[in-house]
């Protein structure tokens, strides 16, 4: 994974920050279904990049979609937003570090 | 490693599609991606790759469409595909399995079992593709089969149809494909105008059994046309079969040589179940094996020993294969002798019998068998046949027509050898003779037997009165005729031009009865016991018969007109 590891994590980077556009978008429009398929692919990625507490959320947002219980949406996706910003910082520094 | 796949990855998250391509791709696969089901239908169409691994939820079209789709493009050919998902409640996996799917990846993704998964899937779709191409092998072994029956059948019916089972008096059951379960049934008429009829059943199914057919086919008709009898007819067979046939082939059979005009039958049966003489009496007379099958002993060890029964007309005789008795109902029982018996004791019609027992195999089995082979010949009158004139090899330009001959065959030779065939050859290559063929064979065959039965071997045909005497005379002759040391029977073959066509005068004289000169009979020498049926036959056949006349022997004529 050496070389193409400091892509990756530019891929993720890039790609969270629309699927958390979309979520927040999905949550002011109160539209459960498309906050449903963004929390799920979220979580997916977020395992995926060794991001458990995000990908827990991410399955709370998910299941409230599914339930349509939109009133734990907002405060759910700013729970989202805030574990984001530590693991972008995280994943920026791991960035850093294959700079050459 | 195992073969390099060409996989599909189609997720539409970026960085997962990215993780897994890279997994996948260090394993040393090939690797496509899509980000949506419709792209990953188009790549899969036009890319072909042999393995997929599809996220179940993707926009535009999600993996469950997607995955549909490409099952149906891959028809038969088995591409696996394996979701990936995050998914956890039960009704979605099944979901994915509906859509096609063969197995799921959790995420987050472990490289081991993604690995130790693509190996399962790639072994699984081996084993379609194997079952594919054996399917597909099978196939075209069992049409190439098939083609090679029909050529074999097409061939082996235009040497069996040469015969006459056509004739009014035989009727006969047996499937168009019989030979394939070694079933045979040939009947052929002799010069002489009588019938060689024979029932075979080789061991084995398929080619292997129908093989043997041909060449057994080609002698009967071969030897029968050229006036062997049966005795020679069956040696030859037994030899060829047993010269040319694995160990363990060998052909069970039945042959009867049903004379017209003598009215008596001759049977040979080698290791097929009983056929039946029925009478217009009602009696019925077992048809019993006695011989080991064609094809099994070496030709010094083979016994043509032949058992003969007079015949009235309506008499018939039924011959029939392993097949009938052992056809099965749904039980699982066989058919059977017994059940044969019963149907023959019950019949009030013996016309009605061969229907009666062809309905009896029916209802007992319930279906129509293919593997039943059943005979009846009848004695008709020799009117109601309609015989085809003999054929030639030759074309029959080549004639000669001014020579005399003379043949003297004595004791040895008597004993194993036939001349009639040998005569009938030489004679028939005079091109005017041959519209007489058959009665010339006739009248030859019926002076010869005068000639060696009673003229040499001293036989007294008053024994053939009835039924016992009958099988008395032809016990004695066989004993006589095996201690046959001396003695002779003279044939002088005369050929003159008699204007434009032609005469032929035969002149057949033996070496008496027993060959004491104090024994001259008061019958005039030579025509012995030539009376009743045989005497009447060939004044019928010939244009003049006569004995005396200052010569031994009994003299035929016959002649013929230009053009003939």
């Amino acid at each position: 994974m050496e070389d193409e590891y400091p892509v990756l994590l530019d891929t993720f980077l890039i790609d969270s920050e629309e699927r958390l556009l979309v979520l927040r978008q999905a949550e002011q429009a109160a539209d459960a279904q498309s906050l449903r398929l963004a929390a799920h692919s979220f979580k997916g990625s977020c395992s995926n990049m060794g991001a458990p507490m995000l990908a827990g959320l991410c399955k709370q947002l998910e299941e409230a979609g599914r339930r349509e219980q939109l009133e734990q949406a907002p405060e759910l996706v700013e729970q989202i937003e805030r574990e984001f910003a530590i693991v972008r910082i995280l994943l920026k520094s791991e960035r850093q570090r294959y700079r050459h | 490693m195992a073969e390099r796949l060409s996989i599909l990855i189609a997720e539409d998250n970026a960085a997962d599609r990215m993780l897994l391509s890279t997994i996948v791709s260090r394993q040393g696969h090939r690797v496509l991606t899509a980000s949506n089901g419709l792209e990953a239908v188009a790549l899969f169409e036009q890319e072909r790759p042999q393995l997929v691994l599809m996220d179940a939820l993707m926009p535009i079209m999600d993996g469950f469409e997607a995955a549909r789709r490409i099952k149906q493009v891959a028809g038969e050919e088995l591409v696996p595909i394996i979701f990936l998902t995050s998914l956890t409640e039960g009704e979605a996996l099944v979901r994915c399995l509906e859509a096609g799917g063969d197995d799921f990846l959790a995420k987050p993704y472990n490289r081991v079992i993604l690995e130790a998964k693509i190996k399962a899937m790639d072994r699984l779709r081996r084993l379609q593709d194997t079952v594919l191409q054996q399917r597909d092998l099978i196939a075209m072994h069992n049409e190439h089969l098939l083609t090679e029956q029909r050529v074999a059948k097409a061939v082996f019916d235009k040497v069996t149809h040469s015969g006459c089972l056509d004739a009014p008096n035989i009727r006969y059951l047996q499937s168009p494909y019989a030979v394939f379960n070694g079933d045979l049934l040939l009947a052929a008429f002799k010069p002489s105008g009588g019938m060689h009829v024979l029932l075979g059943d080789f061991t084995g199914h398929g080619l292997p059994a129908a093989i043997g057919a041909m060449p057994l086919a080609e002698v009967f008709y071969g030897m029968t046309a050229k006036g062997y009898s049966l005795a020679e007819v069956l040696r030859e067979i037994n030899a060829k079969l047993k010269r040319i046939l694995p160990v363990g082939v060998f052909c069970c059979a039945t042959v009867l040589n049903i004379s017209f005009q003598r009215q008596v039958v001759e049977v040979w049966n080698g290791g097929l179940p009983d056929g039946y003489l029925l009478r217009g009496s009602g009696e019925r007379l077992p048809l019993v094996s006695r011989h080991l099958p064609l094809g099994v002993l070496e030709p010094a060890a083979f016994n043509d020993k032949y058992e003969v029964y007079p015949l009235a007309l309506g008499d018939r005789v039924f011959l029939l294969s392993d097949g009938v008795l052992e056809t099965c109902n749904k039980l699982g029982e066989l058919f059977g002798e017994e059940r044969l018996l019963e149907v023959i004791a019950a019949n009030r019609h013996l016309p009605a019998l061969f229907t009666e027992i062809q309905q009896a195999l029916t209802h007992f089995s319930g279906e129509q068998q293919d593997d039943v082979s059943l005979l009846e010949v009848s004695l008709v009158d020799d009117a109601e046949l309609s015989r085809p004139p003999l054929a030639f090899a030759d074309n029959g330009q080549s004639h000669s027509l001014d020579w005399s001959a003379s043949f003297e065959f004595r004791g040895e030779t008597l004993r194993h050898f036939n001349p009639l065939p040998f005569l009938l050859q030489l004679l028939l290559e005079v091109q005017g003779l041959r519209p007489q063929g058959g009665a010339l064979f006739s009248v030859l065959a019926e002076l010869y037997s005068n000639a060696l039965e009673h003229g040499v071997l001293g036989l007294d045909s008053a024994l053939k009165a009835n039924a016992e005497g009958f099988a008395e005379y032809y016990r004695q002759r066989s004993v006589r005729l095996a201690a046959l040391t001396d003695g002779f029977v003279r044939f002088h073959l005369q050929l003159l031009p008699e204007g434009a066509g032609g005469r032929l005068i035969v002149r057949v004289e033996d070496s008496g009865s027993g060959f004491d000169p104090q024994q001259v009979p008061v019958e005039p020498r030579d025509a012995h016991s030539l009376s009743g049926r045989g005497l009447a036959l060939v004044r019928q056949l010939s244009e003049r018969c006569s004995w005396g006349d200052g010569e031994p022997g009994v003299r035929v004529e016959f002649s013929w007109l230009p053009g003939a």
